[in-house]
C-alpha cells in the first residue's frame, strides 16, 4: 500500500460526504465507526513504517499545478507519524465521549472533514497543501464553535477564524516567496518543502522569511501576545471542539516551526533562540499564574494550555537532539493529556450545568472512578514521572540546559506551577465538604465515558513508562534533521549551536 | 494592411445579427415566449465563442483596425462564456419584468458586440465606439429592470459613464494631438521616438495629461476609488445576476483596453502612471474592504467585494508584466463563477417587493439559519464565500496566490503582503454572512429563500459550485492556455 496516506487523508472526507446519507439516529455509531477505521489504518502506517529510516516514507508526487509548482506531494516522517496518529486517535475517543444531542449529523460530517485536514496538514510536503488543509481545517472548527458553543461563541468563532486566517496569509505570502527565490536559483517553480530544503539562503531572506512564517505558526500556537483567541476558543466550544483544537489544532503551530522554520532558516532559527526562549518563558510563567486565577475550570486547562505550548516551543528552540524529541513528544503527550482532561471537564459540566469551581467541591466522594481517572490526568499534566507529560517535559528541559540554564529553571517553575494550580484545582473540585446539593445526586461515569477515557490512561501509562517505540523514530528524524540543519548553516554562530548528535557522528 | 480579412469580424457580427434576428422574430410574432429567447441568445453565443476560438492569433484586418492577437481571443472567450452563464438566469420561477420583452435579449447581444469590438482593436476610436455601444445597451439593460431605484441606478450609472467617455474622448484628443495618431501601436511608436528627443521632444504635459485623462475614464469603468461611488448603487437597483455580470464581463474588456494603453504607458518608461495605478490599486482594495465591512445589506457587501477585487486585480496591470497580465484574465475565468453563483443565490430570493426592510432587498437577516431552511442553499452561498474570502481550494483562491505570485516576481514583496492583508480584512465580512447562514436561528418562512428558484437557475448555480470546487483540477490548462495567448499577443 504505497497510497495510505492518500487513503487516510481522503476516507475521513468520502466517509463525511457519505455520511450525509446516514438516518440520523445511527449517525453517532457511523462517526465512531469511521473514526476507528481510520486509527486503525494509522496504526498500520505505522506498522509498515521503517523505524530506522529517518527521511520521509510512503512519499506520493503527483504533479497538480506544475505552471505554480503545486504539486499533490505526501510523506511521512518519525516527526509527523505520530502526530498524525495521535490526530486520528483522539478523533476517535473525542467522537465516542460526545455528548451532544441536537444536529448530531451535522456534528459527525464537520468532524469527519476536520479528520481530513488535520490528517492533510502532517502529511502534507508542498507548501501550498500544507497551506489549502491548514486554512481549510478552520471552517469546520468554526462550525464546531460557532454551532455548538456557549452564549458568546459566534464572537469567539469569528475572532478564531480571523486571528488564524490573517496570520496565515503573511505566512502564505513568505510560501509565494520562497517559491520565488527557488524558482530565481533553479529556473522552475516548486512549493515541495524538500525541494525548499536544499536551498541555503542569505541571512537577511532567512530572517524575513523566518518572521513570517513565524505570524502564521505563533497565532496557531497560539504563543504569548496572540494568544488572547485560545481561552475563547476553548471557553466557548463545546467539549469535542476543544478537545481537537487543544489535541490536534494548536500542534499544526507548532509542527509548521520543527517542519518549516528550522530546516530552511536555520540560521534566523539561532538568532530567534533568545526572542523565542523569553517569549516562552513568559507563556509559561504568565499564563500559569493566569491559570491559578482562573474560577471556570475549563479556562484553567484552557490556561495550562497555553502554558504547555511554551514548553513545546522552548524545546523546539533548543537546536539540539534532546529538546527536539522531548517536544515532539510533548505534543503528542500534550495532546492526549489536555484531550482528556477537556473531555473530563465536559463531562462533569454535562452533569452540572456550570463550569464554576466553587459549585464544585467533595465530587471524590459521589464520583470515585471520576476522581480516580482525574486525578491520574492531573498527574500526567503536572509532569508526574512514569506519566507521559514527564518523559516531554524532562527531555525539554535536560535539551535547553545546553542552551540557557538560567532560562532552563525558569521553565522549570512550569512544573512547580503547574503543580500548584492543577492541584488547586483538583482539591476545590474532588475534596472538602459537598456545599452544593446537586453535587450530592451525581452519578459516576457511565460506561461509555468510561471506557473512552481508559485508552487514554493506559496510553498515558504505557509511553511513561516504555516510550522508546515512539521516541526512538522521532529521534532519528530529528537528528537527521538536526545534522542537515549543521550542514547548511551558513553563521558560524548557528554551526555552533546547532548540536550534531553523536550518534551520526560515528557512523560516519 | 491590404486584406479587408473579413473572418476577424465575424464574431461581432455573429452577435450583432442575433439581436437582429430576435428583434424580426418579435416582429413576426409578439406573444413569443422568453424561454425561446433565452435559448436563442444561448445558441447565437454558443457559435459567437465557436467562431472566436476559430480565429488565428496575432492578424489585423478591417483595414488594420481590428486586432485578433492573444489577450483579445481571451477576453472575447471570457465575455462570452459569462454572458452564457448570466443569461439562462432569466428563466425565474417568477415573471420579471425585463426579459418579457425580447428587446432585452437583443440588446443584450448589441451588448456583447460592443465589448468584443473594444477588446479586439487598438484604434482609439473603435474602442470609444465599442465601448459606448456596449454601455448604452448596458445602461438600458439596468432600466428595463421597471422599480424606481433601476431607473436611479440607471441614470446614475448613464452619467457617470457619459462623463467617463468625455474623459476618454478627451486623452484620445491629446494622444492624437502629440502624435498624430489614434492606432495604438502607432502611438507608442511615435511617442517614444519623441520622448527620446529622436524627433521634436514632446511636451511632458500631454504625456501627463493624456495618461490621467484616460486613466479617470478607466478608474470610471473599472470602479476604483475614488470613482467607485456609483458602483453599489448601480448594483443594487440592478437585478442581481446582471449586478453580477457588471462585476466581471465590462471590468474584463476595461482591462483589455487599459493594459493596452496603460501597457504602452509603462513600457515607454513612464513610471509614474504605474505608481499612480498601484496607489489606486491599494486604496481601492483597502477602502472596498472597509466599506463593505459596514454594510447591512449583502447585495451592497457584495458590490463592495467586487470593488475590492477589482483593486486587487489592478495591482496586477500596474505590474505589466506576462505574468502580470495572465492574472488578470486569470483572475476573472476564476472569480466569474464564483461571483456570478454568489449573486444568483440572491437572485433565487428576491421578492417584488421588500419584506426585511423598506431600505434593502437582501438585508443579513434574511440569510439567518438559512442551513435550516434550505440546506444545499446555504453550503453553495457559504462555498462561495469561502471562494471569495481567498480560502482553498476553492477557485479565488487560486487567482489570488497567482497574482501575489506575480506581484512578487515584479519585485513587488510589500504588495503582496498588503494584498495578504487586505484578504484577511475581506474576511470577516463573507464570514458573517456564513455566521448568519451557518449559525443563526432563521426569522422567516421558507417562501422567503425559495421564492424564485426554478431549475435552470440551479443548473446555473450548480454549475458555479463545480467550477468553483473543482477549481484545482483545471486550473493548469486554464493557466497555460491564457500564458500562451498573452505571451503570444506580447504582452
Amino acid at each position: 500500500m504505497e497510497n495510505i496516506l492518500s487513503i487516510l487523508v481522503f476516507f475521513p472526507a468520502v466517509a463525511g460526504l457519505l455520511g450525509f446519507v446516514i438516518d440520523k439516529k445511527s449517525t453517532r455509531a457511523y462517526g465512531v465507526t469511521v473514526a476507528a477505521i481510520e486509527f486503525f489504518m494509522s496504526l498500520w502506517l505505522w506498522f509498515a513504517f521503517d523505524t530506522a529510516n529517518p527521511g520521509m516514507q510512503f512519499v506520493e508526487i503527483i504533479p497538480l499545478i506544475p505552471s505554480y509548482g503545486v504539486t499533490y506531494y505526501l510523506g511521512v516522517d518519525g516527526i509527523s507519524l505520530f502526530i498524525v496518529i495521535m490526530a486520528t486517535f483522539m478523533t476517535m475517543i473525542g467522537m465516542m465521549s460526545m455528548s451532544i444531542k441536537d444536529d448530531i449529523k451535522n456534528m459527525v460530517v464537520t468532524l469527519l472533514f476536520l479528520e481530513m485536514t488535520m490528517v492533510g496538514v502532517f502529511v502534507a510536503l508542498d507548501a501550498i497543501m500544507f497551506y489549502l488543509f491548514w486554512e481549510l481545517s478552520l471552517v469546520p472548527m468554526l462550525y464546531i464553535i460557532g454551532a455548538w458553543g456557549g452564549p458568546l461563541r459566534i464572537y469567539a468563532s469569528i475572532k478564531f477564524f480571523l486571528y488564524t486566517f490573517t496570520g496565515s496569509l503573511v505566512m502564505l505570502v513568505g510560501m509565494l516567496f520562497m517559491a520565488y527565490v527557488y524558482h530565481n536559483l533553479t529556473g522552475v517553480w516548486s512549493f515541495a518543502i524538500t525541494d525548499w530544503y536544499a536551498m541555503v539562503l542569505p541571512l537577511n531572506y532567512q530572517l524575513w522569511l523566518f518572521a513570517a512564517f513565524f505570524i502564521g505558526f505563533a497565532i496557531k500556537v497560539p504563543m504569548f501576545p496572540f494568544h488572547t483567541w485560545l481561552p475563547y476558543a476553548h471557553g466557548q466550544a463545546p467539549t469535542i471542539g476543544s478537545v481537537i483544537l487543544a489535541a490536534v489544532l494548536l500542534k499544526m503551530g507548532t509542527y509548521g516551526f520543527v517542519r518549516f522554520s528550522l530546516p530552511m532558516f536555520p540560521d534566523a532559527s539561532v538568532m530567534a533562540i533568545t526572542p523565542v526562549a523569553f517569549i516562552s518563558i513568559i507563556m509559561i510563567i504568565y499564563t500559569a499564574m493566569v491559570a491559578f486565577a482562573q474560577k471556570d475550570i475549563k479556562q484553567v486547562i484552557a490556561y495550562s494550555s497555553v502554558s504547555h505550548m511554551g514548553i513545546i516551543m522552548l524545546g523546539i528552540f533548543s537546536m539540539n537532539a534532546e529538546g527536539i524529541t522531548g517536544s515532539v513528544f510533548q505534543m503528542l503527550a500534550h495532546g492526549i493529556i489536555s484531550g482528556g482532561l477537556f473531555m473530563l471537564v465536559g463531562m462533569l459540566y454535562d452533569r452540572l450545568h456550570t463550569k464554576d469551581m466553587s459549585k464544585f467541591g467533595g465530587i471524590a466522594a459521589v464520583m470515585p472512578k471520576y476522581a480516580v481517572i482525574f486525578g491520574i490526568f492531573t498527574m500526567a499534566s503536572v509532569g508526574l514521572p512514569l506519566t507521559m507529560g514527564f518523559v516531554g517535559e524532562f527531555l525539554v528541559l535536560l535539551g535547553f540546559y545546553k542552551v540557557s540554564p538560567v532560562m532552563t529553571i525558569l521553565a522549570g517553575t512550569s512544573i512547580i506551577l503547574g503543580a500548584v494550580y492543577m492541584l488547586t484545582l483538583y482539591k476545590k473540585t474532588f475534596f472538602g465538604p459537598i456545599t452544593n446539593d446537586a453535587v450530592k445526586k451525581l452519578k459516576d461515569l457511565t460506561p461509555l465515558e468510561l471506557w473512552s477515557l481508559v485508552p487514554l490512561v493506559l496510553v498515558i501509562i504505557w509511553l511513561g513508562v516504555y516510550p522508546k517505540p515512539v521516541l526512538e523514530p522521532i529521534d532519528n528524524s530529528v537528528k537527521a534533521m538536526l545534522t542537515f540543519m549543521h550542514k547548511k548553516a551558513i553563521t558560524p554562530e548557528a554551526k555552533e549551536i546547532i548540536e550534531v548528535p553523536q550518534t551520526t557522528m560515528e557512523v560516519k | 494592411m491590404e486584406s479587408l480579412n473579413l473572418i476577424t469580424l465575424a464574431p461581432m457580427l455573429i452577435a450583432i445579427a442575433g439581436g437582429l434576428i430576435i428583434l424580426i422574430l418579435d416582429l413576426i410574432n409578439d406573444k413569443l415566449d422568453k424561454s425561446l429567447y433565452v435559448m436563442l441568445t444561448l445558441l447565437i453565443l454558443f457559435i459567437d465563442f465557436g467562431a472566436v476560438l476559430g480565429l488565428n492569433v496575432n492578424e489585423r484586418g478591417f483595414f488594420d483596425v481590428i486586432l485578433i492577437d492573444g489577450i483579445s481571443i481571451v477576453s472575447q472567450l471570457l465575455v462570452i462564456a459569462g454572458s452564457m452563464l448570466f443569461i439562462p438566469l432569466a428563466l425565474t420561477s417568477k415573471r420579471f419584468h425585463e426579459f418579457e420583452y425580447p428587446e432585452f435579449f437583443a440588446l443584450f447581444l448589441f451588448m456583447i458586440a460592443g465589448f468584443q469590438f473594444m477588446v479586439a482593436s487598438d484604434n482609439l476610436i473603435l474602442i470609444f465606439v465599442g465601448l459606448e455601444t456596449a454601455s448604452l445597451s448596458l445602461y438600458t439593460l439596468i432600466a428595463l429592470h421597471n422599480r424606481s431605484n433601476s431607473y436611479e441606478a440607471a441614470v446614475k450609472y448613464f452619467t457617470m459613464g457619459a462623463l467617463a467617455a468625455g474623459f476618454f474622448a478627451m486623452g484620445s484628443a491629446v494622444i492624437y494631438a502629440m502624435t498624430g495618431s489614434i492606432e495604438l501601436y502607432q502611438v507608442s511608436q511615435i511617442l517614444s521616438a519623441r520622448m527620446s528627443g529622436a524627433i521634436d521632444p514632446v511636451p511632458l504635459i500631454g504625456v501627463l495629461g493624456s495618461s490621467i485623462l484616460l486613466m479617470v475614464a478607466f478608474a470610471f469603468k473599472l470602479s476604483l476609488f475614488p470613482f467607485h461611488t456609483w458602483a453599489p448603487d448601480v448594483y443594487e437597483g440592478a437585478s442581481a445576476p446582471l449586478a453580477g455580470y457588471m462585476s466581471v464581463v465590462p471590468k474584463i474588456a476595461a482591462f483589455v483596453v487599459s493594459i493596452r494603453i496603460f501597457g504602452m504607458y509603462i513600457d515607454l518608461g513612464v513610471e509614474w502612471v504605474r505608481d499612480i495605478i498601484l496607489i489606486l490599486a491599494i486604496l481601492t482594495m483597502t477602502l472596498a474592504n472597509v466599506m463593505a465591512l459596514v454594510q447591512q445589506d449583502v447585495k451592497r457587501m457584495l458590490a463592495y467585494s467586487s470593488i475590492s477585487h477589482a483593486g486587487f486585480i489592478v495591482a496586477a496591470l500596474a505590474l505589466d508584466t506576462t505574468e502580470g497580465n495572465t492574472a488578470i484574465f486569470l483572475y476573472y475565468a476564476l472569480f466569474m463563477f464564483t461571483n456570478l453563483g454568489a449573486f444568483a443565490m440572491l437572485w433565487i430570493s428576491r421578492h417584488k417587493v421588500r419584506r426585511f426592510n423598506n431600505r434593502y432587498d437582501h438585508p443579513y437577516e434574511k440569510f439567518a439559519g438559512m442551513i435550516k431552511i434550505m440546506p444545499i442553499g446555504a453550503v453553495m452561498m457559504g462555498l462561495f464565500m469561502l471562494s471569495l474570502a481567498g480560502v482553498p481550494p476553492f477557485s479565488v483562491f487560486w487567482g489570488k496566490i497567482y497574482v501575489m505570485q506575480a506581484a512578487i516576481d515584479a519585485g513587488f514583496v510589500w504588495l503582496a503582503i498588503i494584498m495578504g492583508l487586505n484578504s484577511a480584512i475581506a474576511a470577516y465580512y463573507y464570514l458573517k454572512l456564513i455566521v448568519y447562514m451557518f449559525l443563526m436561528d432563521p426569522v422567516k418562512d421558507v417562501d422567503t429563500v425559495y421564492y424564485n428558484i426554478s431549475k435552470p437557475l440551479m443548473v446555473i448555480i450548480g454549475l458555479a459550485a463545480v467550477a468553483t470546487v473543482a477549481a484545482i483540477f483545471y486550473i493548469q490548462p486554464l493557466i497555460s492556455y491564457i500564458y500562451y495567448m498573452i505571451s503570444a499577443s506580447g504582452y
